[in-house]
C-alpha cells in the first residue's frame, strides 16, 4: 500500500481546511518560485522524465503534451484550458480534487501555464458540480487576494485564472469540444488537424489537461521525476486516484501506486466485494467505455494502463466499477448505451444513430427478445461505428457493447432461450377506458 | 440526442433586472474582448436561476440582445445542453442520476419513491414544490445513489432516508447536504483509512505573509463543509436557518474567514514594499 508520505491529494476527503492556510500546511505552494527560476525547459523536461501520463482516461505524456506547444509566441496568446468537465459514469476523482484541495489544481495551473508559456488559464467545470465550482473559485479568489497568481503576482509572471462551467453535456469532456463550448458554441468536437496545440481556444495555441494531470505537476517538481517514476512499473508510474464504485462494501475515492493489483484495491479500500470475492461477477476498470472484465480475468489484473489492456480493456480515468453476482450483466450494459444514446452530439450519423440502435438491441437482449444471430449483427454494427466518427464517444459507446458480446455471449443467449420457452403473447391493444 | 423542445406556453416578456446585468458583466469580463460569447452559457444559468428555474423563450432572447449573439445561437445553446430547463420545474427541482453505478446501488428504488410520491417524470406536483427528471452519471459514484436538488448533492441514499428528505423540503425543515448517512464524503464509510499521518498536516510554510501562521492542525471547515446550507439557492426557504445554525456551530462563514486571511496575507507583504 502506498505510505502516507507519499500520497499528493493529502486532503482528499475534506477532513481539513481546504482553503490556503490549510494548502500551506500541507506543503502546498512550497519553493514554487524555485521551481519557475528552473525554467520552462526544465520544467518540461522533467515532467517528461516524471513519465506522468495523462490522468483524463487517453493516458497521453503531459510532458510531451507541453512540449507540443509553439516555443515562441506568433503574436497569439498562448492558452492553458483545464478539463474539469467530470463525466463519466464511474469517475469522481476530480470532484474531490476541486473541492477539497484546490490549491494543488491552481498551483499546477500556475505552473503549467508558466512552462507553456500562457498567461491564462481557464478551468472548465462540469455544470452539476455547483459546490465544487464554489469552492474552487473561493481558493482562486483567496490565491488572488495572497498575490500567488494574478497581473502582478508575487512570482513575477502575470498570470489569470478564471473558472468557466458548462450545463450538462457529457461530450464537452472532449477537448475540441470543450474549447467549443468554452468559445460560447454546442459541444461539437472540431476535427483534427488543426490541433489544439497550433488552433485551440480562439485559434490560438491551447493545450486541454485533466484536473488530476495538472494538479500533481507541482509536486512531482518539488519531489523529483525520480520519485514518481519509481512508483509503480515501468511505463505506468506514479500514483492515482481510483474511485471504487458498485458493489464493494465501502465505495471510496483514494490515492493509490499505479499498478496495485485489482484484487489488493478492492480489499484494501473497497472493503471487498460485496458478499466476498467469489461473488464478483465482472468490473468495468475505468469508466462507462471500457469493455467489462469478467472476473476469472480479475484475480491476476494488474491496474495500470497495461495491465488493463492485456485484457482487451482500458485503464480509462481509474473510476472502478464492480458488480456482483446479483447484477443483470445485459441490463447494466443497456444502461450504459441508454447514457451514450443520450450524450451523442449528433454531428456525425454513425454515432447519433448507431447509439440508438444499439440501445434498443441491447435492450430487447435484456429481455430475451431477440434473435440469437442479431448478436452477431450487433457485433458487426459496432465495429460499423467505432473508428468512423470524429470524436471518441462513437468508440466508447462501442466498446462496452463490445465487451458484453465477448464475455457474456452465453448470457444473451440464454436469456432468448428462455424467453422464447415461454409463451409470451404480444400485448393486445386495449382501449382506453 | 436528446430531443429538446421550447415550452409550449410561455411568458410575454422577459426582464432582464440589474442584478442580472451586474452578474452579466463579471462573467463577461473573464473573457478576453470581443469575446463575449464565451459567457453564454454561464450567463444561461444565472438567467435561469432569475427567472425561477426554467429558460423562457424571452429570457433566451433577452440573453442573445445582451451579448450580440443571433438568437439562434443562442437558441441552440440552450436546447443542446441538458441542464437548461425548456419548461417550468417544482421549487425543489430532484434530478435523479440513473446511470449504471447509481443504478447498481439502487437508483431504481429511489425512481420508485420520485414517482410515488411526487408523480410522473417532468410534471410539477399539484402544488409546485416538487417535480423531478431521471439524468444521467452526475460523478458522485462513489457516493451513490445520489440526486442532486436545485444546486445541493444529496448522497448514499436510500428509500427510507430519501423520503425522509422530501418531506423535511416540504414541510421547511433544515436538511443536510452530502452524504445522508455517517460519512463526510467520499472517504470509506466508518472513517478514512488512509491520510492519518499528522506530519502531513504540518508544513511549515515560507510564502510571504504565511511564514509565521501556525499550521492548522484542526479541521476547522468540518462544520462549515458538507453540511451546508443552500445559501445560494433563491428557492429554498431553509436557507436563512440552517446558514444561521452553520454560523452558530462554526463561529464564522467561509467567506469571512478566507477574508481574514486575505487580511493576513496582504499585511507583511504590503509592508515589504
Amino acid at each position: 500500500m502506498l505510505a502516507d508520505k507519499d500520497r499528493i491529494f493529502t486532503n482528499l476527503y475534506g477532513l481539513h481546511d481546504f482553503g490556503l492556510k490549510g494548502a500551506l500546511a500541507r506543503g502546498n505552494w512550497d519553493g514554487t518560485k524555485a521551481i519557475l527560476e528552473k525554467g520552462r525547459d526544465w520544467i518540461i523536461n522533467e515532467m517528461k522524465a516524471s513519465g506522468l501520463r495523462g490522468r483524463g482516461g487517453a493516458g497521453f505524456s503531459t510532458g510531451m503534451k507541453w512540449s507540443f506547444m509553439p516555443k515562441q509566441s506568433d503574436g497569439r496568446p498562448h492558452y492553458l484550458v483545464v478539463n474539469a468537465d467530470e463525466s463519466e459514469p464511474g469517475t469522481c476523482k476530480d470532484r474531490e480534487i476541486m473541492r477539497n484541495d484546490p490549491h494543488t489544481l491552481i498551483e499546477g495551473c500556475l505552473i503549467a501555464s508558466f512552462a507553456m508559456g500562457a498567461h491564462a488559464a481557464y478551468i472548465y467545470v462540469r455544470g452539476e458540480y455547483i459546490y465544487e465550482r464554489n469552492r474552487l473559485q473561493a481558493a482562486v479568489d483567496e490565491a488572488y487576494e495572497a498575490r500567488l497568481i494574478g497581473k502582478d503576482n508575487i512570482y513575477g509572471y502575470p498570470f489569470d485564472l478564471y473558472v468557466h462551467h458548462g450545463a450538462g453535456a457529457y461530450i464537452c469532456g472532449e477537448e475540441t469540444a470543450l474549447l467549443e463550448s468554452l468559445e460560447g458554441k454546442k459541444g461539437m468536437p472540431r476535427l483534427k488537424p488543426p490541433f489544439p496545440a497550433n488552433m485551440g481556444l480562439y485559434g490560438c495555441p491551447t493545450t486541454v489537461n485533466n484536473v488530476e494531470s495538472i494538479a500533481v505537476a507541482p509536486t512531482i517538481l518539488r519531489r523529483g521525476a525520480a520519485w514518481f517514476s519509481s512508483i509503480g512499473r515501468p511505463n505506468n508510474v506514479g500514483t492515482k486516484l481510483f474511485s471504487l464504485a458498485g458493489h464493494v462494501n465501502t465505495p471510496c475515492v483514494v490515492e493509490e501506486a499505479m499498478s496495485i493489483p485489482f484484487r489488493e484495491l478492492v480489499d484494501k479500500h473497497g472493503g471487498g466485494v460485496r458478499g466476498g470475492w467469489d461473488n464478483l461477477l465482472g468490473i468495468i476498470p475505468g469508466g462507462a467505455s471500457c469493455p467489462v472484465i469478467p472476473a476469472e480475468q480479475c484475480a491476476d489484473l494488474i491496474m495500470d494502463f497495461d495491465g488493463t489492456r492485456a485484457v482487451k480493456s482500458s485503464f480509462g480515468t481509474a473510476g472502478v466499477l464492480v458488480m456482483d453476482k446479483s447484477t443483470d450483466i445485459i441490463k447494466a450494459i443497456a444502461r450504459i448505451s441508454a447514457f451514450f444514446k443520450h450524450e451523442s452530439c449528433g454531428q456525425c450519423t454513425p454515432c447519433r444513430e448507431g447509439t440508438g440502435w444499439m440501445w434498443r438491441v441491447v435492450n430487447r437482449m435484456a429481455e430475451g427478445r431477440a434473435q440469437k444471430r442479431e448478436i452477431d449483427m450487433l457485433l458487426e454494427v459496432t465495429t460499423q461505428i467505432e473508428g468512423h466518427t470524429i470524436c471518441a464517444l462513437g468508440d466508447a459507446a462501442a466498446w462496452p457493447v463490445q465487451g458484453l458480446i465477448r464475455h457474456y455471449r452465453h448470457v444473451i443467449e440464454e436469456r432468448i432461450d428462455q424467453y422464447a420457452a415461454n409463451p409470451h403473447p404480444d400485448p393486445v391493444a386495449v382501449a382506453a377506458e | 440526442m436528446s430531443v429538446r423542445r421550447l415550452a409550449a406556453e410561455q411568458p410575454e416578456s422577459f426582464d432582464f433586472t440589474p442584478e442580472l446585468e451586474a452578474v452579466a458583466q463579471k462573467l463577461i469580463a473573464k473573457y478576453p474582448e470581443g469575446r463575449q460569447a464565451s459567457a453564454v452559457v454561464p450567463l444561461l444559468w444565472e438567467t435561469q436561476k432569475a427567472a425561477g428555474g426554467w429558460l423562457p423563450e424571452p429570457a433566451i432572447r433577452a440573453v442573445a440582445e445582451r451579448l450580440g449573439m443571433a438568437n439562434i445561437r443562442v437558441l441552440e445553446v440552450a436546447t443542446f445542453y441538458t441542464m437548461f430547463n425548456l419548461e417550468p420545474v417544482g421549487k425543489y427541482f430532484v434530478q435523479l442520476c440513473g446511470t449504471t453505478p447509481c443504478m447498481l446501488r439502487g437508483a431504481e428504488a429511489i425512481r420508485h419513491v420520485c414517482e410515488r410520491k411526487i408523480g410522473h417524470e417532468r410534471h410539477v406536483s399539484a402544488d409546485g414544490t416538487f417535480s423531478w427528471l431521471e439524468v444521467e452519471c452526475l460523478g458522485a459514484c462513489t457516493n451513490a445513489p445520489m440526486v442532486q436538488i436545485n444546486d445541493d448533492y444529496y448522497e448514499d441514499l436510500t428509500p427510507e432516508n430519501f423520503e425522509k428528505l422530501l418531506d423535511d423540503l416540504a414541510a421547511g425543515r433544515p436538511v443536510k447536504v452530502g452524504p445522508q448517512n455517517t460519512r463526510q464524503g467520499s472517504e470509506p464509510e466508518g472513517g478514512a483509512r488512509v491520510l492519518i499521518d499528522p506530519a502531513l498536516y504540518a508544513f511549515k510554510s515560507n510564502v510571504p505573509g504565511f511564514a509565521d501562521a501556525p499550521a492548522t492542525e484542526t479541521p476547522d471547515l468540518l462544520a462549515a463543509g458538507l453540511p451546508r446550507a443552500a445559501a445560494e439557492s433563491p428557492v429554498d426557504p431553509t436557507a436563512a436557518l440552517s446558514a444561521a445554525q452553520e454560523k452558530a456551530a462554526d463561529g464564522a462563514d467561509t467567506r469571512e474567514k478566507r477574508e481574514a486571511v486575505a487580511a493576513e496575507a496582504t499585511k507583511p507583504s504590503g509592508a515589504g514594499e
